[in-house]
């Protein structure tokens, strides 16, 4: 049948390429840091401080992005700063997503006591100061890498849950699930059967959003001091120190922000750009 | 001189440029009844929405004219299209329970436009309104003027629409698939209602539908299209004596009809399909070739 | 011969969450108010009706989408009205059913013939491959279609693949509803020629909602008219059409719109 619906195509690839590539450099600098860095990243030296970037008078040749007011390179402190960056995305991004996803499915799907528990756990949940709460447990818990993963966590399942419930039990609604269920299959196999697939472009975009969600927390923890010990290079302990010296030595906040910029938007955008490019109903 | 005059309207997907209409004539006198009849994807709801100035944004009008009682309405700039449209021409919508705002009250969803576009004082525009809904046959006009739409039947909606569209006199009203929502029984009632209003008030209409039954009821003639292409136009009564066309016959013939079981519902032969195909890539040739 | 169907006294109600009273119970709204009829084997039984007439819920009640509040059913002299979804699993095979709106039907997000394969995988057939080539057959798709997505069919087509998946099984009865409804006219006539056909073939019984008499009059044997969940009229076809007994069914044949200009509307 001549029609102009089959005709509509999406755009895709220019997003899906400029974020997923910033991502994978951004992965093999954190890989390769030992390599890559220029100087060692807590190497203090007074007599280097506050040098500025290659291409402004008065740099030192070999601190390409400057030093900061203890004279350690910026540079190096950024790229091994992406490898925490990057665990906590992954891990606590991954963790809170299959938490709250499985949480949400079943809500969503299973309806009955099940939505009832889950989803008053939900709004209970919400009511709580997130910000209050993760600092409340890093206090108990004392800082450190699985303080921010496990505070992540605790404080952000409910996005998932919330968001693939909703979705769940819009799909749950259709037909094709009744058909499944003339079929005779089993409510837990429709679930994954039949819902999980038609949820999963959403999970996906949660999934990339809340990895960059989970890289600003980690700098606000580090910002205010509370991510793991100060001298480790943290995107927002950079920060933190940069604002000091935004007078003297901008580079030193600048830096680290774009980097922490790029890395949060490039995550959004891989989702969105992963959905497009992947699903089937929209391809 | 016709009052309606839509020539060569073609338009086309901005993306891909693929064709919606190719080269739509057609005229409506003031006060007939005219059908635009076609199967999903044929383009009769665009030609009403080109008319209407409301054509999704993906879609783009590439050549021809629209000229609404003798003003061509793609000339104009587009505030002064707008209202002159307002001003001319209503739309009675296809679903009657997503055309009225869930959350507003029926009464000023009647008003408005008679006080916002035509300046009407308010007083005068609620008279108006409660007379209309006492026109299309709606008991007790003041408590309805003041109930949600969700308090009200898909066919009552449905008459405040039709009142809503004959509001502000309008010399042409485009019927988008009124009753293909509603019951058989209330399109029934919802179809003459058209019929007696339009008589009443004179006004032109143009009445998209994919049910040439309905067509029958209310249309004095008809387009059929396929492919965005008008592939006959003629009177109802001679299209159901005799259809010119093969693909409008094979479409009447697949048309149901309970008091001829065996004769309807045959399928459209594959055969016209591909002649209708070809008629219109013939045309699309002479297109780019002239 | 053997009725397949044995409708007694039927019940549905649905609680009303709008009138929800702030404790207690919600009050009850009656769906199918005492429903009986039998259905024989090999009969294609039209059930028609307004909205709200109870048509589908009477449909979805056969095939145990939905469990009745009141009455029984008897499929094949087993009662069903109340077998949970263990107890239902190996009847699900004989009864099926083809969906209003093949897109919402049709797992979007799976290919043709993972969808015809489905019921026939979890009923644990040995061949799936070789019976959804041929269900595919059957409703006369090319074997190419199995790796496409619903999406990338036309109205018509994807309507076939919700008969194939049906079918697929060999059921003894299906349970179509409203199926020809979104689809054009030209889609409509070869749907409908095509179950005409494969009812004949397979031996099917069938109960086939709509809203359409001009639809049931071609396909159906005998017919059921609803009106606000009770059966108004229950005759053969031709009694229904000829000599309609019930005010309703009356009403009902008048509003159709003939494609005839002759015909005058009163």
């Amino acid at each position: 049948m001549a029609d102009g619906r089959s005709q509509i195509r999406r755009r895709v690839g220019l997003k899906l390429w400029l974020s997923g590539g910033w991502i994978a450099f951004l992965v093999m600098a954190a890989l390769c840091a030992p390599w890559l860095a220029p100087h060692d990243p807590l190497a203090q030296d007074l007599f280097l401080g506050r040098l500025p970037p290659a291409w402004v008078q008065g740099a030192e040749p070999g601190f390409y992005l400057g030093t900061d007011s203890l004279g350690r390179d910026v540079l190096s402190r950024i790229l091994y700063g992406a490898r925490l960056a990057l665990i906590v995305a992954l891990v606590a991004g991954s963790l809170t997503c299959l938490i709250g996803a499985t949480l949400g499915l079943m809500a969503g799907f299973l309806r009955g006591w099940v939505d009832v528990v889950i989803s008053r756990a939900i709004d209970i949940w919400m009511a709580f100061p997130p910000v209050l709460f993760s600092i409340l447990l890093i206090a108990v818990m004392g800082p450190g890498l699985t303080s921010i993963i496990l505070a992540i966590v605790v404080i952000d399942w409910t996005r998932f849950a919330r968001v693939v419930r909703a979705e769940a039990m819009a799909q749950g609604a259709m037909d094709y699930v009744a058909s499944a269920q003339v079929a005779g299959r089993r409510r837990i196999s429709t679930m994954f059967t039949e819902i999980l697939p038609n949820v999963l472009p959403t999970i996906v975009v949660l999934l990339t959003l809340e990895m960059g969600i989970a890289v600003i927390v980690e700098a606000i923890l580090s910002f205010v001091n509370l991510s793991i010990s100060t001298d480790d290079p943290t995107w927002g302990g950079m920060i933190a120190e940069g604002r000091t010296s935004i007078h003297q030595a901008w580079w030193v906040l600048v830096f680290p922000l774009v980097t922490l910029f790029l890395t949060v938007l490039s995550f959004s955008q891989l989702g969105e750009g992963l959905k497009d490019r992947f699903d089937p109903v929209l391809r | 001189m016709s009052f309606l005059a839509i020539k060569g309207l073609s338009a086309r997907l901005r993306d891909t440029s693929f064709p919606i209409l190719r080269d739509v004539f057609l005229s409506v006198e003031a006060g007939e009844v005219h059908g635009l009849v076609g199967e999903s994807g044929a383009g009769k709801s665009m030609i009403g929405k080109a008319l209407l100035g409301i054509l999704p944004t993906s879609i783009e009008i590439t050549h021809g004219t629209i000229e609404l009682d003798g003003v061509d309405l793609l000339r104009l700039p587009p505030a002064e299209r707008r209202r002159r449209i307002g001003a001319t021409a209503a739309l009675i919508p296809q679903d009657p329970l997503t055309a009225l705002n869930p959350s507003r009250r029926i009464g000023p969803q009647i008003t408005d436009r008679l006080v916002d576009i035509l300046g009407w004082a308010r007083s005068t525009a609620e008279a108006r309104a409660r007379e209309l809904l006492d026109e299309v046959h709606i008991p007790d006009p003041v408590r309805v003027m003041r109930s949600y739409p969700h308090e009200l039947s898909g066919g009552m909606r449905q008459r405040i629409l039709i009142a809503s569209a004959f509001a502000a006199e309008p010399k042409l009203i485009v019927a988008d698939e009124p009753t293909t929502a509603l019951d058989v029984t209330v399109q029934k009632q919802i179809l003459k209602l058209i019929a007696e209003m339009q008589a009443r008030h004179g006004t032109a209409l143009l009445f998209v539908t994919h049910d040439l039954g309905v067509v029958s009821k209310v249309c004095q003639s008809l387009s059929v299209l396929y492919g965005g292409m008008v592939v006959e136009r003629t009177t109802v009564r001679d299209f159901f004596r005799e259809p010119a066309h093969s693909y409008s016959r094979a479409l009447l013939a697949a048309t149901p009809k309970y008091t001829d079981p065996l004769a309807s519902l045959t399928p459209v032969p594959e055969t016209v399909i591909a002649a209708v195909q070809a008629e219109v890539a013939a045309h699309d040739r002479s297109q780019r070739n002239g | 011969m053997a009725d397949l169907f044995t409708i007694e006294d039927l019940r549905l109600s649905l609680p009303d969450m709008t009138k929800k009273p702030l404790l207690g119970q919600a009050p009850r709204i009656d769906i199918l108010k005492g429903l009986s009829f039998t259905l024989p084997k090999g009969e294609i039984l039209g059930i028609v009706g307004g909205s709200g007439s109870g048509k589908s819920t009477l449909g979805r009640a056969m095939v145990r989408l939905l469990e009745p509040t009141g009455g029984r059913i008897l499929f094949d002299g087993q009662d069903i009205t109340h077998l949970d979804e263990d107890g239902l699993r190996p009847l699900r095979r004989r009864f099926q059913m083809i969906f209003q709106d093949p897109m919402s039907s049709l797992n979007p997000r799976h290919r043709v013939g993972q969808i015809i394969a489905a019921p026939l995988s979890l009923h644990g057939f040995a061949d799936v491959p070789a019976r959804v080539m041929d269900a595919l057959d059957h409703v006369g798709l090319s074997r190419g279609f199995a790796n496409r997505y619903p999406h990338e069919l036309s109205g018509g087509q994807r309507q076939r693949v919700g008969i194939a998946r049906a079918i697929a099984l060999r059921p003894e009865f299906i349970l179509a509803d409203e199926i020809v409804s979104g689809l054009d006219v030209s889609s409509q006539a070869q749907v409908l020629n095509l179950l005409e056909g494969l009812v004949q073939e397979l031996g099917l019984t069938l109960a086939f909602i709509s809203h359409d008499l001009s639809v049931i009059r071609r396909l159906c044997s005998r017919v059921l008219v609803l009106y606000q969940g009770e059966i108004v009229e229950n005759a053969a076809t031709a009694e229904v059409f000829d000599a309609p007994k019930a005010a309703y069914t009356r009403e009902l044949l008048d509003a159709i719109p003939l494609p005839d200009p002759d015909q005058v509307w009163t």
